[in-house]
């Protein structure tokens, strides 16, 4: 019987637009692109030119100051453009598919017949590596370091977030090769984190991995809460995390010898036709697929990601890296007439300020609306009531903007990332950028006491 | 209304940057997001926000203090009917009181939100709606007596040095009202207490015999415990005082509102109330005078215990900001208030200093709660160190 732990705070968002548990037919993969904006922290060198034929695990780029972490082509083709925006920052470099499937041989192997050094290697060379974060700052995991566990976390607690069971089905013998060659890069444990109600799903198929069940509502899901109940990360620590579909990855390389990153995303959201599933390649374009699948009755926002923490991206923009969802939801750019005053029946707040309390099924259609205006700190205690963590947020947060390095270091900055305080955002009163303020506070302790 | 937006859109440019009237764009602003929740989005972090803002925060606050607003102006007619002998169905009693403090109140509301809009103009910020609240607390402490030109200069001498100097709603260090209310008491005594400043007139006009219009808490301090209201009277609130704080039901219900929305901290209500009566019963235990032998639960009941428990002690803003900082906050705040009423007869009412000195001190309660939290963090690592 696994460790269960009971998560008290946070905040279950109930949107409408979840997804059916059904495959939709995805269209033709017309566009690829990696975005090196994707990575925190990473200072991107391009190795290929527009025009120039790649296959299939083939680099890209790498990162100039770890030269290598490199990410690869995820499919043949023809590098289309490398797009530049203000002060010539690479943005995306697009691949135009040959349809040929030529892929480098990385050679098949057990990890668990290689060593350490050997295993590193090939995730590096195939550019499986960037899927490995660390805690503290959720940056790439660097190569030459040795974390002391590894964490997954086995579910999705966000809001939409696509069901990780049904998305697993099927790739146990995959799933398993990449947990067997992940534990060759930890003399600790790989931790799985998952939902009381998966105790007999797939990863009880599992083996090698320590399971811990954690009940409760959004960000239980959330590996770095999980790591926090489990070892949290102080000075000097070092973990590593990985989601389940990248280990999926890793599996099928060490089983075939060549990158396959197909991965299922949800597309979810109020704005979409038909909410479900859908097979796509790492960094497709999703411009015909969105075309075909929203509404159009609104200005839409088209989200890579939750509501909560993802990217927002053009109609014709692509997946991003570490992304498994696609939401969409209406544009909030709206007037209302004495909003504040008004009953509004419609609106959901954790608050009882609003009447959502009554009806505690009910889901709603949220825009992004900021619902008011930035102001300073009043209210208090809010986070708290969302952030199941031993740390003191407000605090934390008022670190970070006096650039106070010692106090971020003891109010818990390594233990934690935006995803983390996504939910403090999301219920601030004062509509405090609480995710940006703390990237800034990361950025600062990386530059001043390095990663 | 689509006309009343097309409006503000088309003289929206003239108050932005660059426009003829951009000197007065906060005060735009103002008007016109109280008009219409603007249109902002998520620029950065989550695509979606709780529909909770400062304005609703606000709104809510003010609806639990309607039932106090209601009392006291009946009582301010009721009060005023019993000093002189008039007859007054509840109604004509509401009317007649509501009218007298009506004034009150827009002074308050006029010359501070004047102030706010002002500040906020001269910073280039939006005005904040932290006084929203402020300017009706401010009537409610009062005795109805009050010179409207005395409102008028504590309005502004609160607003200005207890909140604007500081950086406006969020910054300030004391709670606003109380600074207000705090600054008549010592500049202004005789408009402050005494037994006539409660009543409507009663200065000026003879009351029927036997009509002394002192409240609970003066005659407590004066030793005339055997004049004083009965437990019910004083709970209910048929006793003079300021006018919106006599009532503990009216801020019962207040304190119900506050609590169940979430808007105000049941934990500083709750410990405040504890501070008293723990301090009410060491009295009784010590007792060698009449006011130290009063049953701790009279305290809750008299002058503006209940008021500044649940409207006062709770400002988020000038109260701990820590869970654990607030229950010794408010505990102390009980404490202290209860202690100055029984043993400094110079102020009968201990509520107002006892809340504006835990306002100093919170930060310092906030201090010691994050050191301790700091401490456990650092054992929590070392131990792992260890092992």
């Amino acid at each position: 019987m696994s460790k269960v732990i009971n998560l008290k705070r946070g905040l279950d968002i109930r949107l409408k637009g979840d997804a059916e548990k059904k495959y939709g037919t995805a269209p033709e993969t017309e566009l690829v692109a990696l975005k090196p904006t994707d990575f925190h922290g990473l200072s991107p060198k391009i190795l290929v030119k527009a025009g120039q034929e790649v296959r299939a695990g083939e680099p890209l780029f790498l990162d100039k100051y770890n030269p290598e972490i490199q990410i690869t082509a995820p499919l043949s083709g023809e590098i289309l453009a490398v797009n530049r925006g203000e002060r010539r920052k690479v943005l995306e470099i697009v691949i135009k598919p040959d349809g040929k499937n030529s892929s480098v041989d990385f050679l098949s192997a057990n990890p668990e017949n290689l060593s350490r050094e050997e295993v590193k290697n090939k995730l590096k060379i195939s550019g499986i590596w960037p899927f490995l974060k660390q805690r503290p700052y959720g940056t790439v995991a660097k190569p030459e370091k040795t974390p002391s566990n590894i964490f997954i976390s086995g579910f999705d607690s966000a809001p939409l977030a696509p069901d990780y069971e049904f998305i697993l089905k099927g790739q146990t013998s995959a799933f398993q090769t990449g947990i067997n060659a992940l534990n060759k890069l930890t003399d600790g444990k790989i931790h799985v984190g998952i939902r009381p109600d998966q105790a007999n799903g797939f990863f009880a198929g599992i083996k090698n991995i320590e399971i811990t069940q954690f009940s409760g509502p959004h960000p239980a899901g959330n590996v770095g809460i999980q790591i926090h109940h489990l070892s949290p990360v102080d000075k000097g620590d070092l973990v590593w995390t990985i989601k389940p579909q990248e280990v999926i990855f890793i599996g099928r390389l060490f089983e075939t010898g060549k990158v396959d990153f197909t991965k299922i995303i949800s597309l979810t959201g109020t704005e979409v036709n038909t909410p479900q599933y859908y097979k796509v390649i790492q960094g497709i374009s999703l411009s015909t697929l969105l075309k075909k699948a929203i509404k159009h009755e609104v200005a839409e926002r088209i989200i890579s990601g939750n509501v909560l923490t993802g990217t927002q991206i053009d109609a014709d923009g692509y997946l991003g890296f570490y992304d498994d969802q696609v939401t969409v939801i209406p544009e909030g750019d709206y007037y209302e007439f004495l909003g504040w005053a008004m009953p509004r029946l419609h609106k959901f707040s954790l608050s009882h300020s609003y009447f959502s309390w009554l009806n505690p099924k009910q889901s709603y259609k949220v825009d992004s609306n900021l619902n008011g205006e930035e102001r300073a700190y009043v209210m208090t205690g809010q986070y708290e009531k969302v952030l199941p963590m031993d740390i003191l947020p407000v605090f934390l947060m008022k670190a970070i903007i006096a650039k106070d390095i010692d106090k971020m270091e003891q109010l818990g900055i390594y233990e934690v990332i935006e995803e983390d305080l996504a939910l403090c955002e999301y219920v601030c009163t004062s509509k405090t950028e609480v995710q940006r303020i703390l990237r800034e506070g990361i950025n600062l302790m990386i530059k001043e006491l390095g990663n | 209304m689509k006309s009343l937006r097309k409006y503000l859109d088309k003289k929206k440019p003239l108050f932005q940057k660059g426009g003829k009237y951009a000197k007065f764009g906060s005060t735009f602003g103002a008007i016109e997001t109280f008009l219409f929740t603007p249109n902002h989005t998520s620029k950065s972090g989550t695509h979606i926000h709780d529909s909770i803002d400062l304005k609703r925060t606000m709104t809510v606050v003010i609806l639990a203090l309607v039932p106090a607003l209601l009392f006291g102006s009946w009582n301010i007619g009721y009060q005023h009917g019993l000093a002189f002998g008039i007859e007054r169905s509840v109604i004509e009693n509401f009317i007649f009181g509501f009218m007298k403090f009506l004034p009150i109140m827009i002074v308050s509301y006029g010359v501070g939100l004047g102030i706010e809009f002002i500040a906020a103009q001269i910073r280039g910020h939006e005005v904040n709606e932290g006084f929203l609240v402020t300017g009706i607390l401010i009537p409610l402490i009062l005795p109805i007596n009050i010179p409207l030109w005395m409102v008028a200069l504590a309005v502004a001498f609160a607003v200005i040095f207890g909140k604007e100097i500081f950086g406006g709603t969020g910054y300030n260090i004391m709670n606003v009202a109380l600074i207000a209310r705090a600054f008549l008491f010592f500049a202004y005594p005789s408009q402050m207490s005494g037994d006539a400043v409660w009543i409507y007139e009663l200065p000026n006009k003879v009351p029927v015999d036997g009509f002394s219009g002192a409240t609970p808490l003066a005659q407590m301090a004066q030793g005339a415990s055997s004049k004083m209201a009965s437990f019910s009277d004083m709970f209910l609130g048929f006793i003079p005082g300021s006018i919106g704080e006599t009532s503990t039901l009216a801020v019962l219900i207040g304190a119900a509102i506050l609590i169940f929305t979430g808007i105000g901290s049941w934990k500083i209500m709750i410990s405040t109330v504890m501070g008293a009566l723990a301090i009410g019963l060491l009295c009784n235990l010590l007792a060698v005078n009449d006011y130290m032998a009063l049953p701790p639960y009279y305290h809750l009941v008299m002058g503006g215990f209940a008021f500044g428990t649940v409207f006062m002690a709770t400002d988020p803003v000038t109260a701990s900001h820590t869970e654990k900082g607030k229950w010794i906050y408010g505990f102390m705040i009980g404490a202290l208030a209860v202690l100055i009423r029984v043993f400094n007869p110079a102020y009968p009412e201990g509520m107002m200093l006892a809340i504006l000195l835990m306002n100093v001190w919170s930060p310092l309660i906030d201090y010691f709660v994050v050191e301790g939290h700091i401490k456990r963090r650092l054992k929590r690592a070392k131990l792992k160190g260890n092992a």
